[in-house]
């Protein structure tokens, strides 16, 4: 933000239409980072702030609403438990998967770019055309299988996925990583004897800071919603583990009952997320785009 | 184009026996004995254990197995379920009609809402590109089953207009079963298009033959359609191909969300209760459907744009 503020302070002529419309995504972006912080902080404190037991069901007060009884904001679910204290619960695995797809397939798709990158020729061409043939499994076919063969829960699908998506970044960041290698710096840093691995660690893949930080985000958007659609399956975390992509499904008799706020809350929290963290991410795509003069 | 067609096949191929090894495979990779896994954790009669280890092959060696299953799986023998207690290539028969009109309903919504509002929001700035662009990207990030739970709570359970569940029987029952359903899969990939087609035709506007045609005072109408459109419809054909076929793998969350009884749905259900022989079978009918059409696209972009095919013979 600081070097496009800049530019536009100086300038003589700023139409205040322009203003206006650099206020409304300032305020954009603010709203972005607040629900992504807001996200983080649940994630990590929520059991300690949540005001209830999570999994404490009254059933007698089952789909009382919202606002209808003392402390219970939100109201009950289908099983009598306070939706508030799910919700903010819930946040941590839901979080806790999409970070853990985030860091894998990152962690592996940055080395795979880099060798490809760095030694080129067949060894290149080889990982290009196992990288086509990965493109063949959809992800979410292969996060089912995989909860299929090692069972329910939140690891085999985050492996799964993590697999799934690996070869989408190599593929970006190898591009990246090829104009890097032809720079100037890397010969000269070659040309001063240091080993491969110092010059890929300490100045290649830092190069590539941006587009990394950009495409993590965009996979973290990507992994919530599939994780998010494989607990709803039931092949994922099991209830009565509060987590957003389970409460959408266990709410689901309370939808054709005529009481859908379970379900659509637990939506409405994956949606802010990832909407959240969508915009942040192109936005960083856009501008490592810009800084690199494409 | 010949040496492209002959290259996109053989990768093809590769792709189809690279995957249809790891779905084989992965009964392997399951903990505990293969037998336990193809029973489900059913305890099994020493006669049953034999018929399974006979038709399975179990007693062999791995890549046997494999050819003996793969050649099964060509002549239509996938196996037996046994959930459900009858073959599995009857099974995915029964079932891949509703998700073959279900992803054929969500791919025509695609196409013509998609594409038709990234032309309108190509085509005119403003109030109309603004807000095509905010519905879009809000509706990029609405996953299918939370798509498919709104749909529910308000079309089905609120407004009472259309059936929550099942498949419907005859053309305009199918029809009315299949709508929420096709909307709810059609909503994130819908905004895909929308945005792809939406930048495309700014960028063939922003083209120099299309200054010059409107400085040689060619109508507007005709400049879109002869200028613009023609060359803007190369990569949103592509973008509408790959998000259609993608389309196969994430019908199998629609079709839970509904209780729509196609392939989909089957496979979650045949997970969920550990019956391996129908999820290996439609995991294969699935892959081998995105694998196929995704080389479909590939082929097609190659004859509508010559040029693709001539990059890959200078390589």
């Amino acid at each position: 933000m600081s070097t496009s503020t800049g530019t536009v302070a100086s300038a003589p002529l700023v139409f205040p239409r322009t203003r206006r419309r650099l206020a409304a995504s300032r305020l954009v972006w603010g709203v972005c980072w607040a629900i992504v912080a807001i996200a983080v902080f649940l994630a990590i404190f929520g059991p300690l702030i949540a005001p209830h037991n999570p999994n404490y069901s009254q059933l007698q007060f089952q789909f009382v609403g919202p606002f209808k009884a003392q402390g219970y904001l939100l109201g009950f679910d289908s099983q009598g438990r306070d939706l508030l204290s799910r919700l903010v619960v819930g946040a941590r695995t839901s979080m806790l998967g999409p970070v853990l797809v985030m860091l894998m397939s990152m962690g592996a798709g940055v080395v795979v770019a880099v060798i490809s990158a760095w030694r080129g020729g067949w060894v290149d061409s080889a990982i290009g055309t196992v990288l086509d043939i990965m493109f063949a499994f959809p992800a979410i076919l292969l996060a089912i299988l995989t909860s299929a063969v090692f069972g329910a829960g939140l690891l085999a699908p985050t492996i799964a996925l993590a697999i799934a998506y690996m070869p989408y970044i190599a593929r970006v960041l190898r591009s990246a990583a090829v104009r890097e290698r032809a720079r100037d710096y890397i010969s000269a840093a070659e040309v001063q004897g240091l080993s491969t691995a110092a010059i890929c660690f300490k100045h290649l893949i830092p190069n590539l800071g941006g587009l990394v930080v950009a495409q993590g985000t965009l996979v973290f958007a990507w992994a919530m919603v599939d994780l998010a659609s494989i607990s709803f399956l039931g092949l994922g975390v099991q209830p009565p583990t509060a987590d957003w992509g389970v409460m959408v499904s266990t709410g689901e008799t309370g939808v054709l009952q005529g009481y859908p706020l379970e379900s659509l809350s637990a939506g409405l929290c994956i949606v802010l997320v990832v909407v959240a963290v969508n915009l942040l991410g192109e936005r960083m795509v856009a501008r490592n785009d810009e800084r690199e003069g494409r | 184009m010949v040496k492209f067609t002959a290259r996109r096949a053989l990768m093809l191929l590769v792709a189809l026996v690279v995957s249809s090894f790891v779905i084989f495979i992965s009964l392997d990779l399951a903990p505990g004995n293969p037998l336990a896994t193809l029973s489900g954790g059913r305890t099994l009669s020493p006669a049953a254990q034999r018929v399974l280890t006979h038709e399975y092959h179990l007693d062999q060696p791995v890549m046997t197995r494999y050819w003996h299953w793969l050649t099964g799986a060509l002549h239509g023998n996938l196996g037996t379920s046994i959930s459900f207690r009858e073959p599995v290539a009857t099974l995915i028969g029964q079932r891949i009609g509703v998700t073959a009109e279900l992803v054929l309903y969500a791919g025509i919504l695609i196409v013509v809402f998609g594409v038709g509002l990234g032309l309108l929001a190509g085509l005119r700035r403003g109030v109309v590109d603004n807000s095509v662009i905010a519905v879009s990207t809000i509706l990029a990030a609405i996953p299918s089953f939370v798509a498919a739970i709104v749909l529910l709570a308000l079309f089905s359970v609120k407004l009472g207009w259309l059936p929550s569940f099942g498949d419907g029987s005859g053309f305009t029952g199918r029809i009315e079963h299949l709508t929420l359903p096709a909307i709810a899969l059609a909503a994130s990939a819908f905004a895909v298009v929308v945005r792809v087609t939406r930048v495309t035709v700014r960028a063939e506007l922003a083209q120099e033959h299309v200054q010059t045609a409107t400085s040689r005072g060619i109508p507007w109408r005709l400049i879109v359609r002869r200028h613009v459109l023609r060359n803007a419809s190369i990569p949103i054909t592509t973008v509408v191909g790959i998000t259609i076929t993608a389309l196969f793998a994430l019908a199998s969350v629609v079709e839970q969300a509904f209780n729509l009884s196609g392939i989909g749905a089957a496979l979650v259900q045949a997970a969920l209760s550990k019956d391996f022989a129908v999820v290996q079978g439609i995991s294969l009918v699935l892959v081998a459907a995105f694998v196929v059409a995704n080389a479909g696209v590939d082929l097609l972009y190659a004859v509508l744009d010559p040029r693709v095919a001539l990059g890959s013979r200078a390589q």
